[in-house]
């Protein structure tokens, strides 16, 4: 009777400490405070969105899908710590999107704990790290990425720069750490051979989210003499670049990457019309009617600054619940299994998840900022029109991933 | 020419908005010997309150609101905070404000959220104060400059020519002496108090829509402020504005200045190759060492001087 109790006991405490044996637990490692909160905040709400649609139609083979998040602060440290924390609290899927650098810990931490836990492994869901060294040169078999990559990007920018004869001097401005040196490094490489007549009047890099006035390098910007600026700035980086630029009234095109982002837009204001471009894989424009996510979205989170920004979350809660569907399982190792080479076709155009290296190749399209559009961007007046739209078959690029399976 | 013309226009509104921060901290600082851990963070509230007092009541009124309401927060901190915390010594005091800086970061939090607020130059200044060789310089950075010298110049005379001036500055140096003398000590530490914090609240209306208002506003700006009033000496206002400007000008020429290690020893002749374990390090700009060069003057100061540029003790 007596060890009957305490089983019982010992039973309740487990249950507590544990998430219900029928949940499937993700985990969110981003930054919710700090100067890069805003996107980690925003894309949290896309993760409650989605997981909420998939649990309202059964769950993922059952199971509630549950997110755990734990704020990282952006730093590789602090999220090596939460994930060992994410782990022991029954993590199957990590995902994490802010900084490359991170990324990068989380990487090699999730490879390294699957090597060592055989059956218990994790899968890492990477949904806008975009250093293209995470699908080559590091690769492995349980990262994911969703999001296409600086090169992928930079090419269907460059495209876009060498139809366009008037730019003549272009200056780079990113941040200094894995992901804003690769942005910088394949413009470099992109317009030499592309537009070899381009001079490169600039190359900057500057601290991450730590610049709080940006008027030193838009006077820098200004005395160069460039007509266009290549940036993969985001977050607050990206919309206090282009209120420096504002203010000292620069007049240039902007390539950008996330020059979209929350809180962008509206600082640059009508500055921006004709001039800012941004690649991205979806925009509220690009169907002429809001699609019925955009409307749950923004019927679950009324605010004027939550938009359907991340699309591409769209996708992976898509491809997540067909791969579970095929595997007919939700073991980490056998939704990866049916992960690699996945196609599905959406709104914009069929996607694949690259087995090679486990690269998401999606619809890319490059948009304008425009004050005639039917859907605004927070409420700004302002919104992206497509100008094009690449397949994406055209979006893949080579890879020297060496990708070894788990015999 | 343009450049540098820029450079330092940059510079000095930098420089500027830098003074109207540490302007209240080296006075708290140096008349109650309390780091104030939390003054970044009134600066923050500042910045805050101009925005929601702006929303009703137009943004001129809010200009002289919002410090006034940072000014009440400070004296609260002091009179039913600090006061009760000043028996058990610096510590104890420290880790206070330290706390509090925590506390208004999640009441800002919860108040407005994390995202940055859209706290936009409001209409009635946003406009060029001039342009020159087609750049144009916003009102704001103008009227931001104005306030923060006339906030010199109000201080400066504040404290050498009037008599309550006189009587902070002695209970700088001689507290009990001053007490003697039937003067309300602690009354006056509450004044103090309330003073410094409606100088950051001041600063914080103007650095709101210069910088960025968000609840991380007061960690980005923090840390450099302590470097000023150790930089400008303990306790001197002339002190402040001279490390502030000098910081200032120092941290947005070095983003302006392209050079490296590599080309510094290029034009003296000695080529590193790029095999050289140096390489790296040598070949970092002086634009992106930029951060760091105030820290770097910090730890410079404490060894060659440790009581600052204007100081009357050491750190």
């Amino acid at each position: 009777m007596r060890t009957r109790f305490l089983a019982c006991i010992a039973f309740a405490v487990a249950a507590g400490a544990r998430p219900a044996a029928a949940d499937f637990v993700i985990a969110f490692i981003d930054p919710l405070s700090g100067g890069a909160a805003s996107a980690g905040v925003s894309a949290q709400k896309h993760l409650a969105y989605f997981t909420d649609k998939i649990n309202a139609a059964g769950g993922l083979n059952g199971e509630k899908i549950v997110v755990n998040s734990y704020d990282n602060k952006v730093s590789p440290q602090e999220s090596l710590i939460m994930l060992k924390k994410a782990i022991d609290e029954g993590a199957r899927i990590v995902f994490q999107g802010n900084g490359s650098s991170v990324a990068h810990a989380i990487t090699d931490a999730v490879l390294k704990h699957n090597e060592r836990n055989p059956g218990k492994e994790v899968l890492f869901f990477n949904y806008a790290a975009v250093d293209p060294a995470l699908t080559n040169e590091k690769c492995h078999y349980w990262h994911f990425r969703f999001d296409a990559d600086v090169d992928m990007k930079m090419t269907a920018l460059t495209d876009d720069i060498k139809g366009n004869p008037k730019i003549k001097k272009v200056y780079l401005i990113n941040q200094d750490y894995s992901f804003g040196k690769a942005v910088a490094a394949a413009a470099n490489t992109m317009l030499k051979a592309k537009r070899p007549d381009i001079q490169i009047v600039g190359e900057e890099l500057h601290p991450l989210q730590k610049v709080t006035d940006f008027s030193p390098y838009v006077a820098k910007i200004k005395a160069s003499g460039a007509d266009t600026v290549i940036t993969g700035n985001w977050s607050n980086d990206m919309l206090l670049l282009f209120k420096a630029g504002k203010d000292a009234g620069l007049h240039v095109n902007w390539y950008t990457y996330y020059g979209g982002g929350l809180g962008s837009v509206p600082a640059i204001g009508k500055d921006g019309v004709g001039t800012l471009k941004q690649v991205t894989e979806y925009h509220n424009n690009f169907f002429p009617q809001m699609q019925p996510d955009e409307a749950a979205f923004k019927k679950r989170f009324p605010d004027k600054n939550d938009e359907l920004f991340y699309w591409r979350l769209r996708s992976t809660f898509l491809l997540l619940d067909a791969a579970a569907k095929k595997a007919k399982s939700n073991d980490p190792a056998k939704l990866a299994n049916a992960l690699e080479g996945m196609k599905m076709d959406t709104p914009l155009g069929p996607m694949e998840m690259r087995a090679d290296n486990h690269q998401l190749l999606q619809p890319l399209v490059v948009s304008t900022l425009s004050d005639k559009t039917k859907y605004d961007i927070e409420g700004s007046g302002l919104g992206f029109v497509t100008d094009r739209k690449i397949d994406a078959k055209d979006t893949a690029l080579p890879t020297i991933c060496k990708m070894q399976r788990p015999s | 020419m343009e450049l540098v013309t820029f450079s330092l226009l940059n510079g000095v509104v930098y420089g500027l908005l830098l003074f109207m921060l540490s302007s209240g901290l080296t006075l708290i600082l140096s008349m109650m010997g309390v780091l104030n851990f939390a003054h970044a963070s009134v600066f923050m509230l500042g910045a805050y309150f101009s925005y929601q007092l702006g929303r009703w009541i137009g943004f001129w009124p809010a200009l002289v609101v919002a410090p006034l309401l940072c000014a009440l927060a400070g004296a609260a901190i002091e009179r039913f905070g600090l006061r009760k915390v000043h028996a058990s010594g610096h510590v104890a005091e420290i880790l206070f404000t330290f706390g509090l800086s925590y506390v208004i970061a999640e009441l800002v939090i919860m108040g407005w959220g994390r995202n940055p607020i859209e706290n936009r130059v409001p209409a009635v200044i946003d406009f060029a104060a001039f342009k020159l060789w087609g750049t144009s310089y916003p009102f704001y950075k103008a009227l931001m400059m104005a306030i923060s010298v006339g906030m010199f110049a109000f201080l400066y005379l504040a404290f050498k020519k009037t008599r309550l001036g006189l009587i902070i500055q002695a209970a700088l140096t001689h507290p009990q002496m001053v007490s003697a003398l039937g003067h309300d000590v602690p009354r006056l530490f509450v004044l103090v108090f309330a003073i410094g914090s409606a100088l950051a609240g001041l600063a914080g209306v103007i650095g709101g829509f210069a910088l960025l208002t968000e609840p991380n506003m007061a960690n980005a700006l923090g840390p450099i402020v302590f470097v000023v009033i150790v930089v400008g000496g303990l306790g001197s206002i002339p002190g402040a504005f001279i490390a502030s400007m000098l910081i200032g000008i120092i941290q947005t020429f070095a983003v302006a200045i392209d050079y490296s290690g590599l080309d510094l020893l290029r034009g003296m002749g000695v080529t590193i190759a790029r095999t050289s374990p140096f390489h790296e390090v040598l070949a970092i700009k002086l634009a992106q060492a930029a951060p760091i060069i105030p820290y770097l003057l910090l730890v410079v100061m404490l060894i060659v001087r440790p009581r600052g540029l204007m100081g009357t003790r050491d750190t």
